[in-house]
C-alpha cells in the first residue's frame, strides 16, 4: 500500500455547495458543520465494478420498452467518459432517468397535469465500452414547473449517475440541451458557480450521430475526477 | 490534457425511477463468512423531519478486510460473487433498511490499521452533490485508534457509530441527521 495515487481535489468554483438558497430545498437539508477534510484511502480508493451481467443488451434504448413507442421525439444521447486526465473511463455503469415528451414522470408523487404516457418509463443504462464511449436512444424530454419559486419551470434534462473506478469518482449529474431558454432561470443549472463549468452540462446538437429521417443526436461528454500525478505523501 | 470535472447535480424527486433497479439491500449472501448485522435507520432533515426522496449507497470490504476491486492488491481471499456495494432508498417515513457482514480492517494512510467500518454516500432531493460519510461498529476497540475517526471532534464521533438495539442480536441502528442537533459528521474527500 505504499504508492496510493489519490483523485485530486475539485476545481474552485467548478461544484455546487451544499447551500444554496435559490433551491429551497437545501435549507433543511445542507450540513450546517464543516465536513471533515480526510485523506483518500484504500476504502475510497476502490469502488463497485458493475459489467455485462448487470445490464441488459436493450436497457440504452429507452424507446423500446413496451408494446408502442412513446410519444415525443426521438434522440440519440452519446458521448464519451473521461477522467481529468483526458483518459477513457472504459466498462464504467451509466444510469439515466427522465420525464416524458410531455414533462410528466411516472411517479407518485409527480402531480404535473400533463399526460402519462403508457410507452415511455424514463429510465435506461448502460456500460461504456473499451475508448469510455455510451450511447441512448430517448425521446426529448419536456420542459416541467415546480414550485420552487413563482412561475418555476426546469429546463428539459437528463439526469445521469455514474460510478467510474472509485467511491471518489461517484458522480450524479443533469444533462440539458442547447439553447433552453430557461436555463437562466433555473437553480439547479446556477448553483454552479462557475459559468464554464455551468455551460459544460449543456450537451451539443452533433451532426455525426443524428440519424438521417430518424433521430437528432446530442454529444453530452461526462468527465470524472482524475488522479494526481504523483502519489499522496504520506500513503 | 487537463480536464474539469463535471458539476455534481441533485438527484431530484424522482432518483428512484432510475435507481431502483439496483437496489440491494443484502449485500453479502448466504455463504459470506463474516458476523452478521441488520443495519436500519432513518435520514431525518434539519426539523427532524424523515427524508422520503433519498438513498443510501453502501461499499465495503470483505471479513478479511478485502475490497471486491483490481487496486486492492492484498494477497487475502474474496468469495465468488461478493461485491461489497449495497443501495437501499428511504421510505415514506424517511427509514432505510440493509443487511451485511462485518468487514475486517483495512488499511489506512501511513500504514496504520483503519477500523473495520462501511463507506456510504448519502443522495437525496435537496442535496446538489452526494454526502460520503461511514458506518463504524460498536463496542470495537479498534475505533480509538482509527485515522479517520481521529479526524472528528470527539463530541461528533458517535454519529458514525452504529448503535446497538437492547435485546435484538445484530440488529443496528445508524441515523443520517442532515442538520442541527446530532448532525451526522460528514466527509469532503
Amino acid at each position: 500500500m505504499s504508492k496510493l495515487h489519490g483523485y485530486r481535489r475539485p476545481h474552485p468554483g467548478t461544484q455546487p455547495d451544499y447551500d444554496f438558497p435559490p433551491y429551497a430545498s437545501t435549507e433543511k437539508r445542507h450540513p450546517k458543520e464543516p465536513l471533515v477534510i480526510a485523506p483518500q484511502t484504500l476504502s475510497e480508493l476502490t469502488g463497485p465494478i458493475f459489467g455485462h451481467d448487470d445490464v441488459k443488451p436493450g436497457d440504452h434504448d429507452l424507446t423500446c420498452q413496451h408494446k408502442g413507442e412513446p410519444i415525443g421525439e426521438r434522440i440519440i444521447v452519446s458521448g464519451r467518459v473521461l477522467d481529468e486526465n483526458g483518459k477513457p473511463v472504459p466498462h464504467t455503469l451509466l444510469e439515466i432517468w427522465q420525464a416524458n415528451a410531455a414533462g410528466r414522470y411516472p411517479h407518485r408523487t409527480d402531480q404535473h397535469d400533463a399526460p402519462l404516457d403508457p410507452n415511455f418509463s424514463g429510465a435506461g443504462r448502460t456500460l461504456t465500452d473499451a475508448e469510455g464511449r455510451y450511447r441512448f436512444v430517448t425521446i426529448r424530454p419536456g420542459e416541467y414547473p415546480w414550485r420552487n419559486h413563482y412561475n418555476a419551470w426546469r429546463p428539459a434534462h437528463i439526469h445521469f449517475s455514474l460510478f467510474g473506478q472509485a467511491f471518489m469518482t461517484r458522480l450524479v449529474t443533469q444533462m440539458y440541451f442547447p439553447g433552453d431558454p430557461l436555463l437562466e432561470y433555473d437553480p439547479m443549472y446556477c448553483c454552479i458557480p462557475d459559468q464554464h463549468a455551468r455551460k459544460r452540462l449543456v450537451s451539443l446538437f452533433d451532426w455525426e450521430s443524428t440519424i438521417p429521417e430518424q433521430a437528432l443526436g446530442y454529444r453530452f461528454d461526462i468527465v470524472l475526477r482524475g488522479r494526481d500525478a504523483t502519489p499522496m505523501e504520506k500513503p | 490534457m487537463s480536464l474539469y470535472a463535471t458539476a455534481n447535480q441533485t438527484v431530484g424527486p424522482y432518483l428512484h425511477i432510475g435507481l431502483t433497479w439496483l437496489n440491494t439491500d443484502r449485500i453479502a449472501a448466504p455463504g459470506v463468512q463474516g458476523e452478521r448485522f441488520t443495519i436500519q435507520g432513518r435520514l431525518l432533515d434539519g426539523d427532524g423531519v424523515g427524508v422520503n426522496d433519498g438513498m443510501i449507497e453502501i461499499w465495503q470490504a470483505n471479513a478479511q478486510g478485502k475490497y471486491a476491486h483490481p487496486e486492492d492488491k492484498q494477497k487475502t481471499a474474496l468469495e465468488p460473487g461478493f461485491r461489497g456495494f449495497g443501495r437501499v432508498p428511504t421510505n415514506a417515513k424517511g427509514a432505510f433498511r440493509f443487511s451485511t457482514i462485518k468487514p475486517g480492517s483495512v488499511p489506512g494512510p501511513d500504514g496504520k490499521a483503519q477500523a473495520p467500518h462501511l463507506v456510504v454516500s448519502v443522495f437525496l432531493r435537496g442535496s446538489l452533490k452526494h454526502l460520503p460519510t461511514r458506518i463504524y461498529f460498536p463496542d470495537d476497540p479498534a475505533n480509538a485508534k482509527d485515522p479517520l475517526l481521529g479526524l472528528v471532534p470527539p463530541a461528533r464521533r458517535g454519529t458514525l457509530i452504529a448503535k446497538k438495539v437492547a435485546g435484538r442480536k445484530g440488529l443496528l441502528e445508524w441515523n443520517v441527521i442532515l442538520q442541527g442537533r446530532g448532525e451526522t459528521v460528514f466527509f469532503d474527500f
